[in-house]
């Protein structure tokens, strides 16, 4: 059994990254030329980190399973960026996104990694800034920040609804360069399959070529994986259709530790679900909630349209419960209390399963301040509307024509319906403070690890830990595995571990095709989904938990026995990557569900029933789960708890309150 | 709803493809475009036949991975939008769609629908980008820029490469990204040092690829599901110009 | 490759010429209908055979004729080039293809307009220029002018010839409609100050000069002019 280490550096709080950082041993430039560094994926984390490697002087391969590096997920990220800059004046500080951290985290994350992410948060926004990402600024120049769920200040970047497009667009321009120079070899279209280890440590992959099929090797000295994370688990949900938990899963199945999966983020703002046709959900920017007021009718099974409701009978249930906080709640909380309203029998729309986004007020406000800046006296609430109208179409316009598109609905007329949705998951990989996991040489960056966010994560924040670990994290703390390293020649590919990872990707990929069974991987990924949903969704309970693990296995079993997977192996197959990905998922969701009934608390994403104030509020218990659960994959799909206890000494651990 | 589409089918790139009829039923106009072919492909695997491979991934509209040309237009009829984002209700009951892959020289088919669009990645590699090494940049409130520019920049960056403006050009033309992110950099003071080497070889990058030449049909333009506007390809022209009449560097 | 050679194959490069040419041919245009609308003042051509002498009797202007000529040359060579790289850049065609739906349908035919109006070109100039510069203009007006206007009167008798200069004038029209804010694009000047401006005088000028020149065959046939 594998001891876990998380090797966070002496010292102070404050002094461990800069002492880290000047003390880390180094791998001078001759030697970075003959190491080479595999990175899968590229995302933020992914492009940031191969571009900033290939800079340095490593040989850098990248895998992505998309046509192009710049189609990572990350690039559907809307609202923003956070960054300690403290720009606005308003109080920010390294140690103030600390804290926000660790508290919207609810006390589940470590100290030392969160407070070097707020650390190098402000180098992230100079290097975007200098690569030409074009950041919304004021009149004067100068960069504009908004208001995020969970924080007083305002310490987020954005570039209008379109952010992490922007930020991924400049990493992937970094990439590109290095492509151009001949310092990365990028293979797009590629899937990577398994993790290569000899004498214990991670030596390179296989991947699999979707479009011919072939299955390649790759060695590397060491083995990031930045393949984001496994919010597809749910089916349904806002990830893109390839968001796979694939590349960490093989990694965990190969010896790395994966913490802490039962904590799923789920986003309070979404389109709510239309049909059994759906195939996944969209997310309407938490900005939307700076301007917007979230309400239910006051009367039960009320079918009057929400124009016709009148001011009176409307339950704006956030402000009510949070008046500190209000609609700027994070996300778990507004989340479970727009289930707890719908629960409750106050839902709308015609499934019910929906509450209203509002605007009205603030575009009345917004309206009346446009008046009087074009000096119109006396007007009317029509004309305040009116322009009004104008502000927020300027600013949030491709959100609301994103609603109107895909509802068929007019936001600017009726409020929006919102439900949440799985958008984001904290657990992964487990990493120490270097963003190692349990395997020597084999790391994990980005969403797919665990390490920051602790049991929910903030608005603006998963790109910051994206680009954080990327550009300034990995990059020096790589050093510490590599510098002992030198003297390791590249391996050939024809060593026997190669060859046995290789033969083992191809029986299973044969397995797939044989099985010649009568569902779709679809039938089961949607099956899974409705149990993950269900029972380990935004709210659990022991008994759903035990049910969930028994129906996930005889899902599993059944999805061997009968799947159907049409075409070969040796050509362009998608039908064939997502079995092998729905393979991984009904693997995970069995640990998700362990996991989940392992942890007797509720805090942040994690909510089980059993576990609340008399208010309703989640129930930590610091006592016996002030820690990280790390699991251990075992043959058979059987999984060992590891504990790594979490210290906080920097920071006073509280009931979390928004009120 | 019941539709009857034809779909270009296509095995490979080397292999010859032609358009196949489909019928399919019970088509609710909530469903995305997309969610209309994941039915169809259901139908087909059931059928015991091979389901249609087509380029899709975010389903939002900005990761620019579907890339259908329905009915004679990029992205279907419908303004502003990608593939992923039309809905079946702009179609009526009994309606024949044709669905086929982008058609350039430089977007090779792969296997039915999904096209071969690395040719926009060479042309990025090959000066799309600022120089400036991680660590090595200044405070970002060191440079104020003007919002107008900023702005700007901005609207030219929310290309998506989808390729829309190439599959919708009478010539293949793919001026309309180019010019994007060339326009992007040449309006931030950031982009100013690299500006006449970029837009030399991004060009030169764009020409290898065989790509067509824009005749100014505007109808990339008219198609772009972000609005790219043609202003750019002006922008690209005169520091084109400039970079290669005026300036002195050559690439 | 030189550095102008470069510059010259390139994509834009290539079509720089045909913008810097066919804003030559804009230009020529107006002079070629200021001087021809001479005879819309009806005095029997007088005014306008005095155009026409100015024009052929004065050394700068023959050596703009010669580069004109190697103007239209570039403009047809360049273009048939550049159609026919066009053409291989997509090797195969679509299906469907609803090219009105985002595009003008004279924006893309430039090919064929340009193909029309080269072979009226060759009747227009075998109709005039021959005359005047090589076979000799036969009679002399009452200033002891070469009357050209003559030679113009006698060719617009032919029904034939009459259709065919309006039919291809409507050509030039959509040609000019398509290639003058064309021409501006490519040269870069696209400005949102002055783009409505570039626009309307573009839609202006391809209505003025086609109707003016279209005018001239129909009011010598109809007898207005003589």
């Amino acid at each position: 059994m594998a001891e876990i280490n998380s090797n966070i550096p002496e010292g102070e709080l404050t002094e461990k990254w800069t002492k880290f950082r000047s003390s880390v041993a180094l791998v001078n430039p001759a030697n970075k030329r003959s190491i080479e560094v595999i990175v899968v994926g590229s995302g933020l984390a992914g492009a940031s980190a191969a571009a900033t490697l290939a800079e340095m002087g490593y040989k850098v391969k990248c895998f992505c399973f998309q046509d192009s590096p710049r189609r990572a997920h990350s690039i559907a990220a809307q609202g923003g960026i956070n960054a300690a800059k403290n720009y606005q004046n308003d109080g920010d500080s390294t140690y103030r996104l600390f804290y926000d951290t660790i508290k919207g985290g609810d006390y589940r994350a470590r100290e030392a990694n969160v407070y070097r992410l707020a650390e190098v948060s402000a180098n992230i926004i100079d290097q975007c800034v200098a690569q030409g990402v074009p950041l919304a600024r004021e009149y004067g120049g100068l960069l504009d920040n908004r208001s995020f769920g969970g924080t007083q200040v305002q310490r987020t970047f954005y570039a209008a609804g379109q952010t992490g497009q922007q930020l991924l667009l400049g990493a992937y321009s970094a990439l590109e360069r290095q492509i151009g120079m001949g310092k990365v070899d990028m293979y797009t279209r590629h899937e990577m399959l398994e993790v290569v280890k000899i004498d214990g440590k991670a030596r390179g992959i296989i991947a699999r070529n979707l479009i011919t099929g072939e299955l390649e090797r790759h060695f590397g000295h060491a083995v990031l994986i930045a393949s984001g994370g496994y919010g597809n688990v749910f089916y349904l949900s806002t990830n893109a259709m390839g968001s796979n938990v694939t590349a960490a899963w093989k990694a965990h199945r190969q010896g790395a530790f994966f913490a802490n999966p039962c904590f799923t983020q789920i986003h309070p703002t979404c389109i709510p679900v239309s049909g059994d046709h759906q195939s996944k959900l969209t997310l309407m920017s938490e900005s939307l909630r700076n301007d917007g007021r979230i309400w239910v009718p006051k009367k039960k099974d009320d079918n009057r349209k929400a124009t016709d409701i009148p001011e009176d009978e409307r339950d704006y249930y956030l402000e009510r419960r949070y008046p500190a906080f209000g609609n700027l709640v994070p996300r778990d909380v507004a989340s479970r209390a727009a289930k707890e309203r719908c629960d409750a029998g106050y839902g709308v729309g015609a499934s019910k399963l929906a509450v209203y986004l509002d605007f009205a007020a603030n575009t009345e406000r917004y309206g009346r301040i446009e008046a009087t800046k074009q000096g119109i006296h006396n007007a009317d609430k029509a004309t305040f509307m009116r322009l009004g109208r104008e502000v927020v179409k300027e600013k949030y316009g491709n959100l609301f024509d994103m609603y109107a598109q895909i509802t068929g609905e007019d936001p600017y007329e009726t409020p929006m319906r919102i439900y949440p949705a799985v958008h984001y998951t904290m657990g992964g990989l487990w990493v120490d403070y270097n963003l190692m996991t349990t395997v020597p040489g084999l790391y994990a960056l980005g969403e797919a690890n665990f390490s920051d966010h602790g049991a929910n994560r903030l608005g603006a924040s998963a790109l910051m830990q994206g680009l954080a670990d990327g550009y300034f994290v990995i990059p020096y703390t790589i050093g510490a595995y590599l510098s002992k390293d030198i003297s390791t020649k590249a391996i050939p590919t024809d060593h026997p571990a190669f060859i046995e990872a290789e033969k083992n990707v191809k029986e299973t990929l044969e397995r797939f095709v044989n099985i010649k069974g009568s569902k779709s991987v679809d039938h089961f990924h949607k099956a899974l989904g409705k149990i993950m949903w269900d029972k380990c969704g935004m709210a659990r309970n022991e008994q759903g938990l035990k049910e969930a693990i028994v129906e996930i296995r005889a899902l599993r079993d059944e999805f061997w026995r009968d799947v159907r997977v049409p075409g070969s192996l040796d050509e362009y197959n998608p039908e064939l990557e997502k079995a092998g990905r729905v393979a991984d998922f009904l693997e995970l969701g069995e640990l998700m569900c362990i996991d989940a009934l392992n942890r007797q608390e509720s805090c942040g994403g994690h909510f089980r029933e059993e576990y609340q104030t008399e208010e309703g509020e989640a129930l930590r218990d610091d006592e016996n789960y002030a820690y990280a659960a790390a699991w251990e994959y075992l043959e058979g799909v059987h999984f060992n708890l590891h504990k790594e206890d979490l210290k906080f000494e920097n920071i006073k651990v509280a009931q979390r309150s928004y009120k | 709803m019941n539709l009857t589409l034809k779909v270009w089918r296509q095995k490979n790139s080397k292999s010859a493809g032609k358009l196949v009829d489909y019928q399919v039923s019970d088509i609710s106009p909530d469903m995305s475009f997309l969610e209309m072919f994941d039915v169809l492909n259901e139908q087909l695997i059931n059928k015991g036949e091979e389901p249609i491979v087509f380029d899709h991934d975010c389903r939002e509209g900005i990761c620019g991975m579907c890339s259908m040309f329905i009915n004679g237009r990029p992205h279907g009829p419908k303004q502003g939008i990608t593939t992923c984002q039309l809905h079946m209700r702009s179609f009526k009951d009994g309606d024949t769609i044709v669905v086929e892959p982008w058609r350039a020289a430089a977007f090779p088919v792969i296997k039915d629908l999904a096209t071969d669009r690395s040719s926009f990645d060479r042309i990025i590699a090959s000066g799309g980008f600022i120089s400036v090494n991680t660590g090595n940049a200044q405070d970002a409130n060191a440079l104020p820029i003007p919002k107008r520019q900023a702005d700007a920049a901005f609207e030219a960056a929310a290309c998506i490469a989808c390729g829309a403006c190439v599959a919708t050009c009478k010539n293949a033309s793919a001026m309309l990204f180019v010019s994007a992110k060339i326009s992007q950099l040449a309006l931030l003071p950031q982009g100013q040092p690299e500006r006449y080497r970029r837009v030399q070889s991004m060009v030169a990058q764009m020409d290898a690829e065989g790509f067509g030449n824009c005749t100014n049909t505007r109808a990339c333009e008219a198609e772009c599901p972000k609005g790219i506007s043609l202003e750019n390809i002006a922008r690209m022209n005169r520091d084109y110009y400039a970079a290669k009449f005026a300036s002195e560097e050559e690439v | 490759m030189s550095s102008f050679g470069k510059a010259f194959s390139s994509s834009i490069g290539k079509k720089l010429v045909v913008g810097i040419t066919g804003l030559f041919l804009i230009l020529f245009l107006i002079v070629h209908c200021f001087i021809n609308s001479l005879i819309f003042l009806n005095d029997g051509g007088e005014t306008f055979n005095l155009g026409a002498e100015f024009m052929a009797g004065n050394w700068p202007i023959r050596a703009g004729e010669i580069v004109l000529f190697l103007g239209l040359i570039i403009h047809i060579v360049q273009t048939a080039r550049l159609t026919y790289e066009n053409r291989k850049a997509r090797p195969v065609k679509y299906a469907a293809y609803n090219g009105s739906a985002n595009s003008k349908w004279y924006s893309r035919s430039m090919g064929l307009l340009g193909t029309l109006l080269l072979i009226f070109l060759i009747v227009h100039l075998a109709n005039f220029w021959v005359v005047s510069r090589f076979t000799g203009i036969p009679t002399h007006d009452v200033n002891n002018r070469e009357n050209l206007f003559a030679v113009m009167v006698e060719t617009f008798q032919n029904p034939w010839i009459v259709l065919l200069y309006v039919l291809s004038m409507v050509s030039l029209c959509y040609h000019l409609l398509h290639g003058f804010a064309s021409a501006f694009q490519t040269m870069g000047w696209n400005h949102k100050k002055y783009a409505k401006l570039i626009i309307s005088v573009g839609i202006w000028y391809s209505i003025i000069i086609s109707v003016l020149f279209a005018a001239m065959p129909i009011a010598i046939y109809t007898g207005l002019i003589n």
